[in-house]
């Protein structure tokens, strides 16, 4: 049950994953020794909601769940005017395949999440808020509702929070298990009892969320930096990191390298770095030859390994949101939610593909009918082309509905499912080829 | 309500602020006007969902002239003053939504031969207006058994395109809901609670609401295709409902009722079951005349009107 506390961690900044070595650091006695929720008694006593936006806004903290919107800006959204309640939503699912590293804060950290969760209500004026959490998460469920309890009998959850007059009531729900349901309005209709299916944007729920309130919705991690924020200062938080990515990012590390795990790593980090340094991935498996990565969570493009290293100008590639980006989407890709999957080369990308493509067919909402049916149609020719009963046309008409799908959804789960197509066949065509032709894969026995 | 003003496919169109784009399409009328296969103006929070009604906005607004990166769904974008919308003038609206309708058709079985639907089907009317010649599948389409929900409704799940339409009934119309869609993605289905009968005053606006063959009239079903009746507007005193109805006849016998429907396909007024399945008495009804159908529908094949022709002037008198 607890077998992710074996997964190696390495930390090169101490921000989110400070001390999490420390024994019984999920519990409120230890935490709090350490440190703990002193931003927000700091916060609650010299700051009001307005300043702590600002502040955030600042620091250059940009949301960690995948899209990478400035964090300040999106509660900037908020609609104020009206007498409603505003609500402020962890979105714990942590569906992207590639991406573990929010159920590790969770699990191991809990009160950080909740100082953060404090933090963020009270500069959204937020009177209750909710971790939303994927359902199958039931043990780190029962580690954060224990944390929220001592939270409640230590005074920092509840009626007049440390005498400052502000009051919040922190609930956690767990979610019904499906990768749409990590979307935030999906999420949203979740969490209201309904069926996940992700609502049709505009509004955003920044203007009508939850229960038709205004509503913000941040990922774990996002939230797990607020105290630091708070109690650091915006100028100390943006000064790590480089560009417009600042701070640090947790990166879920997994496939053929030597140490798999969750890194903590400060922002425009080198690829090369993160992948062969023994302090952080130790290089690739057996020594054998990278051959791809997919950098940010199964849904953003995948890259080969000279572009994954250095971007199509030359330039070595950098962990940061500009970087990876760099070259659009015919040479870059996206730091997405930092699940960061290495393949060498014993690969086959058509089979990883078709995994992928299995997975976003399964999870379609099923709503709107390019994603219903386009994501089904990309992995039944792709299990085609790996059983070498495929055409030279199926590879066109793959490329053809991948560009149909994208865009013309209502959520981007039809993206996710569309870029990787896309760019496995833009960057790997010869290997799709060779299964045609071969008709098998040319990587199998 | 201010005025805003609009242009799709190069004419100019003043409608209400808030008013969408595909309403403001309506207005003007005619070609410009989007397909729709999910969006029904007489149910709340309806469309968004098939995305075949997906146009491109070239320019936002007056305020601001940048074009939308995506194209978007007419029926649930609103306007802006000064937006300049393309529809039929866009390749590239007019290639995916052909890409939509081989989406909508992928898991279609194309049954119109024996399906109840045809001639009224919009799934049909969107294939021949959109579709290719051939098809690039070769995929199996899912199947299902037809079951019955209900006495009076049968339900063909393989033609259903998950508009959600006969569920935004059943959620806005009955109480007591008890259908709606299990399952996820392509898996998704329309079904009734476990084993619940749809059983409920106003559930047979169900079948009008869906635009293809899914759900269909039992007391109807292969009783007659439907260009070989003749639909007469009626009406008698409900209690439950308008009472206003179309009749579809065949010599004097009454074979189906059904809602009155406007040139877009979506029903002016819901009607009760009752008047929809019990009343199939001439007698039950006062008949107003003859329903107009659309011009284009294979319905109006043979229904003759009458031209009145204009007086000859005689210019020597
Ligand atoms: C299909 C889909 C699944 C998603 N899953 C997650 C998820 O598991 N966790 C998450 O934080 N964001 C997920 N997102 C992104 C959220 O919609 C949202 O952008 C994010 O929670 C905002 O938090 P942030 O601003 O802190 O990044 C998903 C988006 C999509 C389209
Ligand atoms: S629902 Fe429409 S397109 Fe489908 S089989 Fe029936 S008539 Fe044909
Ligand atoms: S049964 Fe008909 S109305 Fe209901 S979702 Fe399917 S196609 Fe739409
Ligand atoms: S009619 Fe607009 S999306 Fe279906």
């Amino acid at each position: 049950m607890f077998a992710h506390q074996s997964i190696p961690v390495t930390m090169a900044q101490q921000i989110l994953l400070n001390n999490i070595k420390v024994p019984g650091l999920a519990s409120f006695d230890v935490y709090r020794k350490l440190g703990g929720y002193t931003s927000v008694e700091k916060t609650l006593k010299n700051f009001t909601p307005d300043e702590v936006t600002a502040e955030v806004k600042k620091s250059g903290l940009r949301g960690r769940g995948g899209a990478g919107f400035p964090a300040g800006m999106k509660w900037g959204f908020i609609d104020k005017s009206t007498n409603n309640p505003r609500y402020f939503v962890c979105n714990f699912d942590e569906s992207e395949p590639g991406t573990f590293k929010d159920r590790h804060i969770g699990q191991l950290n809990p009160h950080q999440l909740i100082e953060g969760m404090i933090l963020g209500s009270y500069a959204l004026g937020a009177r209750t808020s909710y971790i939303y959490i994927r359902g199958e998460l039931f043990y780190v469920l029962r580690i954060i509702e224990k944390a929220i309890e001592e939270a409640y009998a230590n005074g920092f959850l509840g009626e007049n929070i440390l005498g400052s007059g502000y009051s919040l009531d922190l609930y956690c729900q767990p979610g019904g298990g499906a990768y749409i349901c990590g979307e935030e309005t999906a999420l949203i209709e979740s969490l209201e009892g309904k069926r996940g299916n992700p609502r049709i944007k505009p509004p955003f729920p920044a203007i009508v969320g939850l229960y038709d309130c205004p509503t913000v919705v941040n990922n774990v991690e996002t939230i797990s930096a607020l105290p630091w924020i708070m109690n650091n200062g915006a100028d100390a938080y943006s000064a790590i990191g480089i560009a417009n990515s600042k701070g640090t990012k947790l990166i879920s590390a997994c496939g053929h390298i030597n140490k798999p795990g969750i890194y903590e790593i400060e922002l425009g980090l080198p690829v090369e770095e993160f992948i062969y340094s023994d302090q952080y991935c130790g290089g690739i498996r057996n020594g054998n030859k990278l051959k791809a990565v997919v950098a940010g969570g199964s849904s953003v493009p995948i890259l080969p390994a000279e572009l994954i290293l250095k971007t199509a100008k030359g330039e070595p590639r950098l962990m940061s949101y500009e970087s990876l980006a760099e070259g659009g989407f015919e040479t870059g890709t996206m730091l997405g939610s930092g699940g960061f999957i290495v393949m060498d080369d014993t690969t086959c990308i058509v089979k990883n593909l078709l995994t992928f493509a299995r997975f976003y067919h399964h999870e379609s909402c099923g709503q709107c009918s390019p994603c219903r049916e386009g994501t089904g149609w990309m992995e039944k020719i792709l299990q085609r082309i790996e059983d070498g009963r495929g055409t030279m046309k199926d590879i066109d008409l793959l490329v053809g509905i991948s560009k149909h799908i994208e865009g013309n959804t209502i959520c981007p789960l039809g993206d996710a499912a569309a870029w990787p197509v896309a760019s496995a066949v833009r960057h790997f065509r010869q290997e799709f080829e060779d299964h045609v032709k071969l008709q098998r894969c040319p990587l199998s026995k | 309500m201010s005025l805003v003003k609009v242009t799709i496919d190069n004419i100019e169109v003043e409608v209400e602020s808030g008013t969408t784009i595909l309403n403001a399409a309506r207005k003007i009328g005619g070609a410009v006007v989007p397909p729709t296969m999910c969006y029904y103006s007489k149910l709340e929070g309806s469309g968004g969902k098939c995305r075949s009604c997906l146009v491109k906005v070239a320019q936002g607004s007056t305020k601001d002239p940048r074009p939308m990166p995506k194209l978007v769904a007419s029926c649930r974008t609103a306007v802006m003053d000064g937006m300049v919308v393309q529809n039929i003038t866009s390749p590239e609206v007019m290639e995916n939504r052909r890409a939509i309708t081989e989406f909508l058709l992928l898991n279609h079985p194309l049954d119109c031969p024996v399906c109840d639907q045809a001639g009224e089907c919009h799934l049909q009317d969107l294939s021949y207006e959109h579709g290719l010649v051939d098809t690039e599948t070769v995929e199996e389409r899912r199947t299902f058994a037809p079951i019955d929900i209900g006495d009076k409704i049968k339900l063909h799940m393989n033609r259903c395109i998950l508009c959600y339409r006969c569920v935004m009934v059943a959620d806005q119309l009955t109480d007591q809901r008890v259908h709606g869609v299990l399952g996820r993605g392509d898996h998704s289905e329309i079904s009734t609670h476990i084993t619940k009968a749809i059983d409920n005053d106003f559930s047979g606006n169900m079948i009008d609401v869906c635009p293809v063959g899914a759900l269909t009239d039992k007391t109807f079903r292969f009783k007659s295709r439907v260009w070989f009746t003749k639909p007469f507007d009626a009406h008698r005193d409900c209690p439950k409902c308008s009472g206003k109805v179309v009749l579809w006849k065949k010599g004097d016998e009454i074979l189906r009722v059904t809602g009155r429907k406007d040139k877009y396909g979506e029903l002016e007024d819901f009607i009760c079951n009752d008047c929809r399945f019990e009343h199939k008495e001439n007698t039950d009804w006062t008949i107003e005349g003859p329903r107009k159908i659309e011009r284009h529908s294979v319905i109006s094949q043979n229904h003759y009107e009458k031209i009145s022709k204009p007086e000859i002037q005689d210019n020597n008198s």
